[in-house]
């Protein structure tokens, strides 16, 4: 059985379940600030670093401008070079392509490459129901794979879990699904990568088909390429007869030059390298070397959606780093899976609704998942303006009736506030009134509940702020 | 009904995305912190790079020898198409060529692979593959458990964007920098998990 985020709660609820988890937030702490400390150094080691981020953001501002455009000539050039290009309107669309090539083969255990989109498009599940077994190579989507877990973390999906829980789910799960975790496995990360790469071996070499996502597709040469550090990329981009990639059309960039900037973002952006251990690229097919046969699946998904919002489109520039979530307070207290989606944290806060709309109540709750402090926005690459994104959505929100109680209060407060003489009145009167009416702590009636459960109450003071300067022009004594 | 590919296009065009900037492009083409001429100084670097990821790095003045060194203790070697006659005379383990093509079972069962290299990077401690001659398929590069990569001084570029110029995309390139590692748990760096856990490079004049 695959387990999805199908029919997860909104934000406020996940998040408090998962906040009472302890061991949960030590882990997610833990992970994250070893991460935020590792891009810090890296950061600062390029006097340009700046200077990267502007080009690499607007580089994406013209993908997404011309992206009709860049995406024929994916097409033509990966078609010139031996591929076969597929188009996907949405995840169905997309998994039944993908099954469909899979059948055709008549392979019934394939292996994967870590992509978030196939995540996101459920094709792990789809495959299953189609009776074919697609086995994540990944360590940590082998960790998730094998513990019946859910991905938390775009880079590191097994961040929430530590090296003993690894261990538990190795020892107890490795066999059912080909090779036995070693005798005597201990919790130390070297040997538990060892347990993964004998486990791992025999399926990297007896696959024949192997799906794949993509960091990057270069439109002007067909170019694919993906970002790693295991090798089990190369092992599946190599070893398979036929290589399905499955990549969303924003993952374009322009020219293969424009890899200079994103190259040397990404690594010291994510995990903290200046470059990951291996990138692989690739154009169609190359006799004699690797797979025989090559298709490209280009998916929307929403992301035609997220392209007509004119201040949320700029979230289709994000390169997948994680390295909003890795300086986000809200992520490192309630770890990534309280956002019910593949992608969490700051960038699954604007994402998701971006992709999905704001139709149903945990998509709509997840703009309000941030305390809007920004750190994201110095942390981001490709300098997505995520509070300004957060703001906006939030606004949708509001406007399309998610919140009738919040909009009714502020219209009542709108209106006093436009006219000078009720506001006047109602200062003065909140002065004299409040501080014997209500007590520090109350709790306010039905919806509005949810604001007074987790604060206090100020003091109401009871001369205003214009009564005081009236009485003394502003003198301190 | 309309095709996939016509409705994702017209949803593109139905978006109406105004036109961007040009990028500014004002990132260094160069390792900072160093002049790009300064040729000892960019070796340097690489050096040091390669061997902040554990790599082993030989400097020589002929392959011959420091391929020999580098093979100490393996007892096989798949020699790729087009490596220098030579390089593996004095070292007395069994050469396998991969020609006609070794099986996936074959290559794993060897201990070692020696290559050349199409280009190299210094920031980053990296070599880059493409199956030119003397570099081999990508699987002859990937299943043994040593990697030897010869790289001649010439071909070290101080950052990446130099390299990027002289690689040719429609090749298959394979980027290594450093030997296969995870930190996929609690964050702590694991050397070696797929990709060759011993990485050695040659570096000639």
């Amino acid at each position: 059985m695959t387990r999805s985020f199908l029919g997860w709660p909104a934000f406020p609820e996940a998040a408090e379940r998962e906040v009472g988890n302890r061991q949960l937030r030590e882990n997610v702490r833990r992970a994250t600030h070893t991460i935020r400390g590792k891009r810090a150094v890296l950061a600062a080691e390029r006097p340009d670093w700046e200077a990267l981020r502007d080009t690499a953001a607007a580089i994406k501002d013209q993908v997404l401008s011309h992206l009709e455009e860049y995406l024929l000539q994916v097409e033509e050039k990966v078609t010139a070079a031996g591929g076969t290009v597929h188009w996907a309107r949405d995840a169905a669309e997309a998994n039944r392509i993908v099954t469909d090539l899979v059948r055709a083969t008549g392979e019934t255990e394939i292996v994967k490459v870590k992509s978030m989109l196939t995540e996101e498009i459920g094709l792990d599940a789809a495959l299953e129901a189609a009776g074919i077994n697609a086995r994540e190579t990944d360590l940590a989507a082998t960790i998730v794979q094998l513990g019946d877990d859910l991905p938390s973390h775009v880079v590191v999906p097994a961040l929430h879990r530590n090296r003993s829980e690894i261990r538990d789910i190795f020892v107890r799960e490795m066999g059912r699904h080909g090779r036995p975790a070693p005798e005597g496995l201990t919790d130390d990360p070297a040997e538990l990568a060892e347990a993964a790469r004998l486990h791992l071996r025999e399926k990297f070499l007896g696959a024949k088909v192997a799906v794949s996502g993509a960091n990057f597709l270069v439109a002007e040469t067909g170019t694919l390429v993906v970002v790693e550090s295991e090798g089990n990329g190369r092992m599946c981009l190599t070893l398979a007869d036929t290589l399905i990639s499955v990549v969303g059309i924003e993952k374009t960039v322009p020219r293969w030059q424009d890899l200079e900037v994103f190259l040397q973002l990404l690594a010291r952006n994510a995990t903290g390298e200046r470059m990951a251990p291996y990138t692989s690229t690739w154009t169609g097919t190359t006799d004699g070397d690797g797979p025989a046969a090559f298709h490209l699946v280009l998916v929307d998904n929403g992301r035609t959606r997220a392209l007509a919002d004119p201040v949320g489109r700029q979230a289709l520039r994000c390169i997948r780093c994680g390295a909003c979530m890795n300086i986000c307070p809200v992520y490192e207290r309630t770890g990534g899976h309280a956002y019910g989606s593949v992608y969490p944290g700051p960038i699954g806060a604007i994402l998701n609704p971006l992709l999905k709309g704001l139709d149903d109540p945990q998509t709509a709750s997840l703009p309000y998942a941030s305390t809007l402090c920004g750190a994201c926005n110095d942390v981001c690459p490709v300098r997505i303006r995520f509070t300004d994104v957060l703001l906006d959505l939030r606004a949708q929100v509001a406007d399309g009736g998610q919140h009738p109680v919040e909009r009714a209060a502020l219209g009542a407060v709108g209106s006093v506030m436009a006219h000078q003489a009720a506001w006047k009145a109602a200062v003065k009167g909140i002065g004299v009134v409040g501080p014997l009416l209500l007590p520090r702590k109350i709790r306010l009636p039905g919806p509005l509940g949810g604001w007074t459960d987790s604060r206090a109450l100020p003091d109401i003071p009871r001369e205003s702020f214009r009564g005081w300067w009236k009485r003394t022009e502003g003198a301190t004594e | 009904m309309t095709d996939a590919r016509t409705e994702i296009l017209r949803r593109i065009r139905a978006a109406a995305v105004p036109p961007a900037p040009e990028p500014p492009r004002r990132h260094l083409r160069h390792a900072p912190g160093l002049d790009e001429h300064d040729r000892p100084a960019v070796l340097a670097l690489f050096t040091e790079r390669l061997e902040e990821y554990g790599a082993t790095v030989l400097h020589a003045e002929h392959a011959g020898p420091a391929v020999a060194e580098a093979l100490a203790g393996a007892r096989s070697v798949v020699a790729p198409a087009g490596l220098p006659e030579g390089w593996t005379s004095g070292w007395d383990g069994e050469v396998r060529f991969d020609a006609p093509p070794l099986t996936n079972d074959r290559l794993d069962a060897t201990d070692a692979v020696l290559t050349t290299c199409a280009a190299a990077v210094a920031e980053s401690g990296t070599l880059v593959l493409d199956g030119g001659p003397g570099q081999g398929r990508r699987a002859a590069t990937l299943l043994p458990d040593l990697h030897v990569c010869v790289v001649r001084a010439e071909q070290v570029h101080s950052a990446l964007p130099g390299a990027l110029a002289v690689l040719d995309p429609a090749r298959p390139l394979t980027f290594v920098s450093g030997p296969s590692a995870t930190a996929d748990i609690e964050m702590i760096r694991v050397k070696g998990v797929h990709g060759p856990r011993r990485l050695v490079v040659v570096l000639l004049p």
